[in-house]
């Protein structure tokens, strides 16, 4: 049997998917806990600290080189399970199919779609800053002043309106990509399975709503 | 009953088909979908017509012979059952219907509504079967099996093989098909022997047919006459993943 990336077995595909895209899921928490600090009323002294944090130390330096290998294998992974799919019914129905099915398992390219755009927007306003490929808000220290940076843009509406629909579409495909990757990985049991859909569809909300009420509280509380 | 009926006409596998519109009139809510296919070539052949072709065997829901994709779901409107269970009670007076055959690049089209499953074989031929090469049968009961597992070895057996599962899934994929075969044996003692090699082989085979990947969208347990549980794919992915991580390097 073939090992090339392209020839993997579909399964060994599926499973590196799974344990891909939950790290990468687990990851959104501890994004999320550090932009939470930005509501904090202490003039973004913990966010600044968690930031500094963040880029400085050298176990997250590490882990950072992992998050982003992580982010291009689920990201060519996905584009290529989606093009062998396709291939596998080169003449489709002329009815489309009108199967019950769990609202956005089809639609993962999709709303991976969306994720992606929002992530290059994101590298745009922030990582390219912070190595130096763009230039950005600066603090009074000479470094990248991310805190102000991120409020300012929370104040603009249109960036605003991205910001949410991100979220949205990183909601929906949280909420069937979570309980979808015990599936591929076989952990299922008639005893947790119930549990594992329910905490996929608790955690894809906690991510969007947390990330979503942000912009919103500063446009609101107009910060 | 008056109905329309859309099917898709195609002379042979390298002929370009196409939706040829036909009407069917004093159709009997109780006759089943095939009486009313029939109802129809009969009326083509005394017209001197091509009648349209159709795979079909018992008429009673267990040789999985029978596809046809309904307005767009396979083995049409009803759940759990065939295409040659379904009643013309599931449709309206007047209604159209859309009749076509199963869509997958490991399914070629032989003529109209009938495709080749062969690839089901293949997989089949790959491992799914028990090894018996000696010896004359085992008494009944002289291994015994917890009846969890003989229920749920019996529930993936019930795989008729008709291919609904590949032609309902977004991506074409095998998975339900092949996590039935692999899910029957790896539930008893007489399949444990074989199953990393079961597992991987069947797996192979399945990719090299050009099926899809599967993406947990569950349309197939929908779909599927059997009613198949979705957590024997499951079953399958800890079965090949156990198997790649531990089976001896000779074992394949």
């Amino acid at each position: 049997m073939s090992n090339s990336l392209l020839n993997y077995a579909s399964i060994t595909k599926k499973i590196s998917m799974s344990i891909i895209g939950l790290f990468l899921a687990a990851f959104l928490l501890v994004h999320l806990t550090i932009n939470l600090m930005l509501l904090l009323d202490d003039g973004g002294e913990s966010f600044r600290a968690a930031a500094e944090f963040m880029g400085k130390n050298p176990v997250i330096k590490v882990f950072e080189i992992i998050l982003f290998s992580a982010f291009i294998i689920h990201i060519l992974l996905g584009i290529i399970l989606w093009f062998q799919n396709n291939a596998a019914r080169p003449i489709g129905y002329q009815r489309a199919n009108i199967t019950k099915t769990s609202l956005m398992s089809k639609y993962m390219i999709h709303t991976g779609i969306i994720i992606f755009i929002f992530l290059g927007l994101h590298f745009i306003h922030f990582y390219f800053v912070k190595i130096g490929l763009v230039s950005g808000l600066m603090g009074e220290d000479g470094h990248p002043d991310f805190y102000n940076s991120a409020l300012e843009l929370f104040k603009q509406p249109l960036y605003v309106i991205i910001y949410i629909v991100s979220f949205l579409a990183l909601g929906f495909h949280l909420n069937h990509a979570i309980q979808s990757g015990f599936q591929s990985l076989g952990w299922e049991h008639s005893k947790y399975t119930p549990a594992v859909k329910a905490i996929s569809t608790i955690y894809a909300l906690v991510i969007s709503v947390g990330f979503t009420i942000i912009p919103l509280f500063i446009l609101i509380a107009g910060k | 009953m008056d109905l329309t009926l859309k099917i898709w006409r195609q002379a042979n596998a390298q002929a370009k088909g196409k939706m040829v519109e036909y009407k069917v009139t004093g159709v009997s809510p109780d006759s089943s979908f095939f009486e009313m296919l029939d109802v129809l070539n009969q009326d083509l052949i005394e017209k001197g017509e091509d009648p349209v072709a159709f795979d079909h065997d018992c008429r009673e829901g267990i040789c999985g012979t029978c596809s046809l994709y309904i307005n767009g779901r396979a083995h049409g409107p009803d759940s759990g059952v065939t295409t040659c269970q379904l009643h013309m009670r599931k449709f309206k007076d007047g209604d159209t219907i859309f009749i076509e055959p199963w869509r997958a690049k490991a399914f070629p089209i032989v003529k109209d509504l009938i495709v080749n499953r062969g690839a089901f074989d293949s997989i089949i031929q790959a491992g799914g079967y028990i090894s018996v090469n000696t010896g004359g049968v085992p008494d009944a009961n002289a291994i015994p099996i917890p009846k969890v597992n003989a229920d749920a070895a019996m529930d993936a057996a019930a795989c008729i093989g008709c291919g609904a599962c590949v032609a309902t899934c977004k991506n074409a994929s095998a998975m339900l098909f092949v996590a039935a075969k692999v899910s029957q044996f790896a539930n008893l003692p007489q399949g444990k022997i074989e199953a990393k090699r079961r597992v991987q082989n069947m797996v192979a085979e399945m990719d090299a047919l050009g099926f899809g990947n599967c993406s947990n969208t569950y349309a197939c347990e929908q779909e599927c006459p059997k009613e198949i549980s979705v957590s024997n794919i499951a079953k399958m992915n800890r079965e090949f993943l156990s198997a790649k991580l531990c089976a001896d390097v000779k074992d394949i």
